[in-house]
């Protein structure tokens, strides 16, 4: 009935697991009786669990990677307080299997369940209104995607109290991955929780694809486009192209999991670094994945802030293109130590190599937007500065490990910890941290509050440095990483400033909370009357904030880049057409949270093998498929009378702010050189 | 949603035989694998081709019968996106059998 799932699985004997279990428990219990007590569950089903709004559908995503940033950083809190104290003679509180268990979490959770929700979350609230589409091609597929990854983080957690987690790291290499190695659960967990939400990625991907290239609006030629939707169409090419790869691979282990194949076993013909090579095959690209878009945002928010068109936008777009083939055609780097010839390192090593070179122009190209701009330290700008000082540094020791010789020597050390955190948290999250604060009042109306935010910053920029520059000389010192206990006592003082430095970032995390209350509490001081608070140059400052649920009620034409720039240069930006026109909005429907719901259950049934769920589930998700395509009639229409009312209302707030501030709201009074 | 931007994009949407077409061919290109490899009437060479071929055919019969990609196909879009793929397949297939015939020779 319940195939290998009994009560032993829950880890009763272990207090830190259990206590981490009954927290999460008590927390969520709190939130549900909280929507219970104020009667929030049909708002929060109506207007939220069963939208098909792309901006309700980005923020639900960047929600879930904040709580996954959360969880993804207490991981690394445990690890950096196991390593601080469990030098010589002490052992440290966290047994080997557990701790092996963190570290595969963290990498798991970090990348798959933080950094692709949030650029799902905020290429979903942002790329729509920057084409001056309506919404993305696919709406209800977006739903979907949604909610596969939902599952696939539900499953995550739910691995935390129900059996264990995979403690073969983030990478999962066989044959450590195989069932003779590792017969429990844990594997299954980060295999189904990758599957489900890398099926949701790779939907995404399609999704956005489709919808820059076909759903601009009329007049935005490729060149164009904001530099944002071309990192996110960037992005989702890497996704589409990418992503089946590991699909395929993780599929091939199940099969040797569960079937008794041979794919990656040291036996019977199984070749184990193929594992590998089609894990980095995918596992390379995502980096750019997650990356590409947090460089859009850098390019949006540094000319926004320096109140400059950015500086070589061509340059910019032909560099990302560029980057985007190279990412496809330097995975070896990751197993140069595999035992392959010289010629294939160090073809793979040049390749390494020359994707600084894009890389670099975009810094050069971020440094000259700002030179002589009018630079506003808004916390976004912090960020983006506290990433180009950082990610140079980060990408120094990346051309250096390139060097298949020095890789020999470097591979599987902290320095390696060192240099990818270096790249990833300033070059996707710092990024994202900065589209979060800048874009935050274009989805719910208010601004985040300034000075927190920026507390939030020198914590974080601090906090990085004090955890991360140690870990490059215990990588010389020639420490490995993932080690849950050490001897050597030379390494426990840098051990120590690590963990400081770690605890700093958690301060900064707190800030992070602290901001989001305050402004909350704050938000009618903060709000944003006209949807356009940063003076910004891209279309998604046209609509009002939050806007409408049809974004414009009248699709702009596009003649330029910095469309509404252009517009608000010649006065025509809030020019009102003569009539409005009903308009088609996709009806919001619950198919999307049912499949995600039928997934979560499948992943975990197939997990424990309870095969008879796994196939109710599997049905399930069909049927919910063939169940929605019977719906003919998937729109509504907001009547033209409603658009008029609600447009009525947004040009009355625009003129009370004009009236407040003569020169028309928030543009700045004098011309500005290179605008 | 009034623009209705993907409803044509000039490819026909196949028919129900055209579908059956496709799912049959498909068939057939998979069982002549399993065949080859099951009734080991071949040598290994031969067998290795044989599959590979299938495979290769089963690409095409897909593209043209399920995503309906043709030579009149007025989707430049479609055709841009296959060449692409060629374009990693090349870089992933050729990379991968060089990386591991590279290993087999170092490490058998």
């Amino acid at each position: 009935m319940f195939g290998k799932l009994t009560l032993a699985a829950i880890p009763f004997d272990k207090p830190i697991v259990i206590s981490a279990v009954g927290g999460a428990v008590f927390l969520a219990l709190v939130i549900l009786g909280l929507i219970t007590y104020y009667r929030k569950w049909t708002y929060l089903y109506h207007e939220w669990l069963t939208s098909l709004d792309h901006k309700k559908i980005g923020i639900m995503y960047i929600i879930l990677a904040l709580v996954m940033l959360v969880r993804g950083f207490s991981d690394a809190i445990l690890m950096r307080s196991q390593q601080a104290v469990a030098a010589g003679g002490h052992l440290g509180f966290l047994a080997p299997d557990h701790f092996n268990q963190i570290f595969s979490a963290h990498g798991s959770i970090m990348i798959i369940f933080m950094a692709m929700p949030f650029l799902a979350g905020l290429m979903n609230i942002v790329v729509p209104q920057q084409i001056g589409a309506r919404d993305v091609a696919f709406p209800f597929l977006n739903s979907v995607s949604l909610w596969l990854t939902a599952a696939g983080a539900m499953l995550i957690m739910v691995s935390l109290g129900v059996g264990e987690f995979s403690q073969a790291g983030w990478s999962g290499y066989t044959p450590l991955t195989e069932k003779a190695y590792s017969p429990g659960v844990g594997v299954d967990y980060w295999i189904w929780a990758f599957q489900i939400a890398g099926i949701g990625s790779t939907l995404t991907g399609i999704n956005f694809l489709v919808t820059i290239l076909k759903m601009r609006a009329p007049g935005m030629k490729p060149m164009h486009m904001p530099l944002f939707v071309w990192t996110a169409f960037f992005t989702s090419v890497l996704i589409v192209w990418a992503f089946p790869v590991l699909t395929v691979d993780l599929a091939l282990v199940t099969l040797d999991r569960c079937l008794g194949m041979h794919f990656f076993t040291n036996d019977l013909g199984g070749n184990m670094m193929m594992y590998a090579n089609l894990f980095w095959t995918w596992g390379h690209p995502e980096v750019y994945i997650v990356i590409l878009p947090a460089f859009g945002v850098f390019s949006e928010v540094s000319a926004t802030f320096s109140g400059k068109r950015l500086f070589g936008y061509r340059s910019l777009v032909y560099a990302t293109a560029v980057i985007t083939i190279l990412s496809f055609s330097v995975w070896v780097h990751h197993f140069f130590t595999m035992g392959a010839g010289p010629n294939v390192n160090l073809f793979f090593g040049i390749a390494t190599m020359l994707i600084a070179i894009p890389t670099g122009v975009k810094i050069f190209n971020w440094l000259f937007t700002m030179y002589r701009g009018r630079i506003q330290f808004t916390p976004p700008m912090y960020w983006t500065l506290g990433f180009i000082v950082t990610f140079t540094i980060g990408g120094a020791a990346g051309v250096l490990m390139a060097v298949p010789p020095a890789d020999y020597v470097l591979h599987n050390s902290l320095f390696l910890i060192a240099h990818f955190h270096t790249m990833l948290i300033p070059g996707t999250l710092f990024g994202f941290l900065a589209g979060y604060y800048y874009w935050f009042p274009k989805a719910v109306g208010f601004r985040l509050q300034e000075n927190w935010g920026i507390r939030a910053f020198w914590c974080w920029i601090i906090g990085f440095y004090l955890a991360f520059i140690p870990l490059y000389v215990l990588g010389f010192m020639g420490m490995p990483r993932r080690l849950q206990h050490y001897v050597n006592p030379a390494w426990h003082p840098y051990l120590l400033v690590a963990a400081l430095g770690t605890a700093l970032i958690g301060l900064g995390i707190v800030f992070l909370g602290v901001q989001l209350v305050v402004s909350i509490k704050e938000r009618r001081a903060l709000s944003d009357t006209t949807g356009d608070p940063w003076d910004g140059r891209t279309l998604e400052w046209l609509t009002a904030s939050p806007p409408a649920a049809y974004n414009f009620p009248k699709i702009p034409v596009v003649e330029d880049i910095d469309a509404f720039m252009g517009m608000k240069e010649k006065d025509v930006a809030y020019r009102r057409p003569e009539q409005y026109s009903d308009i088609e909005i996709p009806k919001n429907v619950p198919h999307g949270l049912i499949i995600g719901a039928f997934a979560f259950l499948g992943g975990f049934a197939v997990i424990w093998y309870i095969w008879w769920l796994a196939l109710v589930s599997a049905l399930g998700i069909l049927g919910t498929v063939i169940a929605r395509s019977w719906d003919d009639d998937p729109h509504y229409l907001i009547p033209a009378a409603e658009v008029q009312r609600i447009e009525d209302e947004r040009h009355r707030q625009l003129a009370a702010v004009a009236q407040r501030c003569p020169a028309d709201a928030p543009a700045s009074p004098e011309p500005v050189p290179g605008r | 949603m009034n623009q209705a931007p993907i409803d044509n994009i000039g490819i026909s949407r196949g028919s129900l035989k055209s579908y059956l077409t496709g799912f049959v061919l498909a068939l057939i290109l998979t069982a002549i694998p399993f065949a080859m490899v099951m009734s080991r009437a071949f040598s290994p060479g031969v067998t290795l081709i044989g599959i590979f071929s299938a495979g290769v055919v089963q690409i095409l019969v897909h593209l043209h019968y399920f995503l309906h990609l043709d030579t009149s196909s007025a989707a430049r879009w479609n055709v841009l996106a296959i060449l692409f793929t060629l374009l990693i397949m090349i870089i992933f297939v050729g990379g991968t059998l060089w990386i591991m015939s590279n290993l087999n020779y170092r490490m058998m």
